[in-house]
């Protein structure tokens, strides 16, 4: 008898309260199979966000914060000087968090070259408060607080993370990934490994910024929402990597 | 030759996103047309262990890693 | 042992060291820049850390991190930027994190001005942020109580899971003082003393539980658990951790109450009153929370006390706090400036005169 799949023992027993078919579920897989595989549980410390996922510390199996919203980098900064280059720490993040309210946190966590990983999850609005506007939601797309959709007059483009984070000089490695098939969860999980391994490496700041779907929010069925992810999110957000300084 | 593959779905706590039918190569898995589970979904079901292949895309897929699969 | 002359800021600086501070993350403002700036020499000599965070709210966001691994952490700021640390003051306390926050208190409100001010005692002891929380606040009223405060103040903190804060006016800051530095403390992290720390945990090596370091309760059941715990410490602290001097207060006629800088000002303007042959005294709270109610009640209850002056660097905020002590017992007047303009010998002297009169 042999086990093709089963559930990563860094991922809790507690059932996830995301909505039926929201990616955040695939993304904390995601994680939590990288740390088991890389035998980081005991050596690795996270921190949840506000947003959806302000309940990742129920989930993620290993020590956890949950800090305020978008405050994540500064928290994980504060705990990666305290644990030094031994304990890797990660912060797990939406667009809400990351790209809005967060902002300062997170240009400021790459500037200083923080060695730490932040998973950034990009679906284009704002999931737990129900719906409303993101920096991240794109052009035309409807929102509660944008409910004709947004234009770019009014409220500008959409605001592309990775590119721009890529643009520090101490950011060690961007990438955007997604995980809307099963290849693409693949090269997703590939990108978490390869950030974990270079801050286990005592590299610098990594950030890997995932598409997501969100369904209720975009009023879509989940497998409507892949699709609309693939023809609407990722020719704005093309996936690939931004910056690699290891392959520099 | 006989299939050797158990594909086993946590039925009470899948969600019935349909993440999983629309990842099967083999298009043997759907919701189930005959059960709600306490969550008030219909569970996603095999409905022909005979032909899975093991390839794990319904698992990998799975948002609420509901999905186990052994092989004999 | 010797005493050494030391600005305020920079004595304030090296007890935190002492006392086993490892960390600290700060932004420059005046008039505790020098705070950040001793910092910045003297924690890489001992090993430790300074970091200038881009704000002071990312500084407070990283005193929460590292402090929940259980190191001593300490950040400070003035005024406006403990407006911008409110938020993650209010995280601390939810998630009950031990950790020291320094206010050199400037003139306000808004960007106000760069003198010495009591401004900020609401804030401090009346809310801040958001939530029933409180904090443990010293508001030393020399370089040196300062520095023995802090000889303590991280012990108090983690006894009771709770942030201290230092609530000193800019003049503690600014001044320069002989004082007494105590030995370094050889502080180490005790796990077993602070099991809910996080420094990576693995099921089954660790006997301890998974670490979380949290305030979101999302049920009302078990925030209302959580507020109850929070609230049950606060009592203990309130029972056990009141600090305060009595000055000259036995049969005295008038009892001025007053904390920091300013209570330094109204002994000198006893000694004078005495000289007129005006017996008064002086209640000087050490900590403003918990406030010392009773302390102030019974030194204001002796039959001789026939009115009660606060004086303060600010419109009258501790005011509402011996009111709420003498609860109406008798008269309690309030002489006091803000804009930094510190209330002199003279001042106070005059005002006791005018309420002997009873103008």
């Amino acid at each position: 008898m042999a086990v093709l799949f089963e559930k990563t023992k860094l991922l809790t027993d507690k059932q996830f309260h995301y909505c039926p078919g929201c990616h955040h579920g695939i993304i904390h897989r995601l994680v939590a199979e990288v740390l088991d595989e890389m035998n980081l549980q005991g050596k690795c410390i996270g921190v949840a966000p506000v947003g959806c996922s302000v309940f990742a510390y129920d989930y993620f199996n290993c020590d956890m914060y949950e800090a305020a919203h978008g405050r994540a980098p500064a928290v994980a900064t504060g705990i990666k000087r305290a644990v030094g280059n031994d304990t890797m720490v990660f912060t797990y993040q939406g667009d809400g968090d990351l790209a809005s309210i967060g902002t300062a946190e997170i240009v400021h966590a790459a500037h200083r070259g923080e060695k730490i990983v932040t998973i950034f999850v990009n679906n284009a609005i704002y999931g737990m408060t129900g719906g409303q506007m993101a920096p991240t939601t794109l052009i035309g797309q409807k929102a509660s607080t944008c409910p004709t959709g947004r234009t770019e007059e009014w409220s500008g483009m959409p605001i592309k993370m990775s590119e721009m984070l890529a643009q520090i000089p101490s950011s060690y490695y961007i990438e955007r990934v997604a995980v809307n098939n099963t290849a693409n969860i693949a090269k997703a999980k590939k990108a978490i490994a390869k950030a974990f391994r270079y801050q286990m490496e005592g590299k610098g700041f990594c950030m890997i910024e995932v598409l997501s779907t969100c369904p209720t929010n975009w009023g879509l069925s989940p497998v409507e929402a892949i699709d609309w992810l693939e023809n609407n999110m990722i020719p704005y957000y093309p996936l690939g990597v931004y910056r690699d300084k290891e392959a520099e | 030759m006989s299939n050797l593959v158990r594909v086993t779905i946590n039925e009470e706590r899948c969600k019935g996103c349909a993440l999983c039918v629309r990842a099967c190569p083999k298009k043997i898995i759907e919701l189930s047309k005959t059960k709600i589970n306490a969550k008030g979904y219909r569970p996603a079901e095999v409905t022909n262990m005979e032909a899975c292949i093991g390839c794990t895309a319904c698992a990998r897929t799975c948002p609420d890693v509901v999905i186990h699969i052994e092989k004999d | 042992m010797a005493l050494t002359l030391m600005k305020g800021s920079e004595a304030i600086a090296e007890a935190a060291i002492r006392a086993g501070a490892r960390f600290f993350f700060g932004y420059p403002i005046t008039p505790q820049t020098e705070i950040p700036e001793y910092m910045a020499a003297r924690m890489p000599e001992i090993g430790g850390c300074f970091l200038q965070a881009e704000s002071e709210v990312a500084a407070i966001n990283m005193v929460y991190g590292a402090a929940g691994t259980g190191a001593r952490v300490v950040t400070s700021s003035s005024s406006p930027g403990v407006s911008l640390k409110q938020e993650g003051i209010s995280y601390c306390a939810g998630a009950q994190v031990p950790c020291l926050i320094i206010n050199v208190m400037r003139g306000g409100p808004g960007l106000g001005n760069i003198q010495a001010s009591q401004g900020d005692y609401f804030q401090a002891v009346k809310g801040g942020g958001n939530g029933d929380y409180h904090l443990l606040t010293y508001a030393p009223a020399s370089v040196q109580e300062a520095i023995d405060i802090m000889m303590f103040a991280f012990d108090k903190a983690e006894q009771y899971r709770i942030p201290v804060l230092f609530l000193a006016d800019g003049i503690i800051a600014q001044m320069m003082e002989p004082v007494e530095l105590p030995e370094m403390v050889d502080y180490k992290v005790d796990p077993e003393k602070k099991p809910w720390a996080c420094t990576g945990w693995k099921a089954g090596d660790d006997p301890k539980k998974r670490g979380v370091i949290n305030s979101i309760y999302i049920d009302t059941e078990s925030l209302t658990v959580h507020n109850n715990e929070l609230q049950a410490c606060y009592k203990e602290v309130v029972e056990n951790e009141q600090m305060w001097e009595e000055f000259n207060c036995e049969g005295a006629e008038y009892i001025i109450t007053a904390f920091g800088t300013v209570a330094r000002i109204a002994k000198s303007a006893i000694t004078q009153l005495k000289e007129k042959g005006i017996n008064v005294g002086l209640v000087r709270p050490i900590t403003v929370w918990p406030f010392p109610y009773d302390a102030v009640k019974k030194v204001v209850d002796q039959p001789s006390v026939k009115a009660v002056l606060d004086v303060e660097l600010n419109e009258g905020q501790m005011l509402q706090d011996v009111k709420l002590a003498v609860n109406g017992t008798k008269e309690v007047d309030f002489f006091g400036h803000c804009g930094s303009l510190m209330p002199s010998t003279d001042e106070i002297v005059n005002k006791i005169l005018s309420m002997k009169e009873g103008k």
